[in-house]
């Protein structure tokens, strides 16, 4: 566990937050604070809106309604300009990679540097060895493509180019999703050492409990489009919430009813 | 009566879907073209694409135009001959060719390696969140993907097309002279003499047309994949179906405004 940083004000902040696709609600009110240097964690079967709920904080996807701060300042109001200057502080790790494959490894790190003119591509393979090297890579994997690689080193390279810009607001889309278990724990261990190394506020949504102990100091749980709890990731199993130990236990009875068709 | 109702509702549909489309085709494009005179610039993808669509799409649109070349000249002397107008092959190979088969034909061909390569990297990059990833590493995937292949198609089909107009050129000629009894001299003559600088840069104009229709359609239906594999071959096969008939139709347009006064 980690000190919130002693801010009043929450890093993030969501508030009656609705989003519906085709009249189908996936976002429901979600109402949601995480505080500075956190690490936060996001529970929820398939489908119940973690992802979507992820995707309107970074501005993928407009909700229909709602108020999404960050620094106490509403990003939905905002400018077009204001709005990519609050995203260039966030960094995202995407389920599957999404690694740039006609780019190799070197150019797919220091792509954001490269895009702001922040380093010029001489320096950037030398940038990229330095981050691989703290993800665990080898600077040679550097040359490779992102086919050439394993599942796990994918991830450390999305990994690696999720932090390379020092965001100070860190998105993890289930960062172990079809990894092995050690290779997940490798993974949860990396994300925790890189989180606490830049000082950033991370939020990850996840279905792996085991992953969610590992790198959550707080935890919330979304079921339906809204959000039904939130306290300490360690008490995830005894929470005394049914839908949470339900989900946390794995357990096919209780209030959570598997939708086996739409 | 229901029946005729249900017909008449359909057409109305299918119509409005069209406009839909070719709304948001339109709203796309002028975005890609915005971003021409707005910083930054990809100078490197756009030299990449440039590379992709001219100087690999060579040796095909070269084999096209030559054997097309080859090919009119045999079918217009067999024409013209019954009129006695044999003389005619080379006047009709090079006007045929520069004002019309070189631009269209090089379009379909591009059309079918680059619209369709273009839609499935697109495509793919969109299913599996890299376009994603691009909005979330301060980089806008418009500028970043379309706009260099934009302005690429339109400038390299021009340069395929003078490559085309002359490879075809020589194919009549090869016929004309290894088969047809004319002297190199008399055919190239005949070629020269009534060929006229408007009929190329006409010619050209097709072609630039042509390269920036295919090379949106290629983007377009990318970018707006969805659903996975199915998704990007559905894209891949629409971009190609989708720019062949604009070339086809576009080509009846263009020939009418540049060529028919």
């Amino acid at each position: 566990m980690r000190d919130d940083g002693g801010a009043a004000t929450p890093k993030i902040r969501l508030r009656g937050l609705r989003k519906a696709f085709n009249g189908k609600v996936v976002l429901d009110g979600i109402d949601l604070d995480v505080r500075a240097r956190r690490s936060m964690v996001i529970l929820g079967g398939s489908g119940s809106g973690k992802s979507v709920m992820l995707k309107c904080v970074i501005g993928l996807i407009e909700p229909d309604e709602g108020v999404i701060e960050i620094d106490g300042r509403n990003v939905l109001a905002m400018s077009r300009r204001e709005r990519e200057a609050v995203n260039d502080r966030i960094g995202m790790l995407f389920q599957n990679g999404a690694l740039f494959d006609s780019l190799p490894v070197w150019e797919n790190v220091c792509f954001k540097l490269l895009a702001q003119g922040r380093i010029d591509r001489r320096a950037a393979r030398d940038k990229a060895a330095e981050i691989l090297a703290q993800v665990g890579l080898a600077p040679s994997v550097g040359d490779l493509y992102p086919a050439e690689l394993s599942g796990g080193m994918q991830k450390r390279v999305a990994l690696a180019r999720a932090i390379a810009a020092q965001p100070d607001i860190i998105f993890f889309d289930e960062p172990t999703t079809g990894l092995d278990p050690i290779m997940g724990a490798v993974i949860d261990g990396l994300i925790v050492d890189v989180v606490r190394r830049l000082g950033a506020t991370a939020v990850s949504i996840t279905h792996d409990m085991a992953s969610a102990r590992r790198i959550g100091d707080d935890a919330a749980m979304i079921h339906r489009g809204r959000i039904v709890w939130t306290g300490p990731a360690a008490s995830l199993g005894q929470t005394g919430n049914p839908i949470v130990d339900q989900f946390a236990r794995g357990e096919r009875e209780g209030p959570i009813q598997m939708e086996l068709r739409r | 009566m229901d029946l005729l109702l249900d017909a008449v509702a359909a057409i109305g549909r299918a119509g409005l879907r069209v406009c839909r489309m070719a709304g948001a085709v339109a709203l796309f494009a002028l975005e890609a073209l915005s971003h021409l005179v707005r910083p930054p610039f990809y100078g490197r993808l756009f030299a990449r694409a440039l590379l992709e669509i001219a100087y690999f799409s060579l040796p095909v649109v070269a084999l096209t135009a030559l054997f097309t070349g080859m090919v009119l000249a045999l079918q217009s002397y067999t024409g013209f001959a019954r009129f006695n107008a044999e003389g005619a092959v080379a006047n009709v190979v090079v006007l045929s060719i520069t004002r019309e088969l070189g631009p269209v034909l090089a379009g379909l061909m591009v059309s079918g390696r680059i619209g369709a390569a273009f839609a499935a990297e697109i495509g793919t990059m969109r299913v599996t969140d890299q376009i994603d990833a691009l909005v979330t590493l301060s980089t806008n995937p418009m500028k970043y993907l379309v706009t260099p292949r934009l302005l690429a198609g339109t400038i390299a089909l021009p340069l395929l097309v003078i490559v085309a107009d002359i490879l075809g050129v020589m194919g009549g000629w090869l016929i004309g002279t290894l088969r047809l009894d004319f002297t190199s001299a008399t055919y190239l003559r005949s070629t020269f003499d009534f060929l006229q600088a408007g009929d190329v840069i006409h010619g050209l104009v097709k072609a630039a047309v042509f390269g920036f229709i295919l090379t949106l359609m290629g983007c377009w239906f990318g970018y707006t994949s969805r659903g996975g594999a199915q998704g990007v071959g559905g894209a891949t096969t629409s971009a190609v179906v989708s720019s062949s008939i604009l070339i086809l139709a576009l080509d009846y347009v263009l020939t009418d405004l540049l060529f028919a006064r």
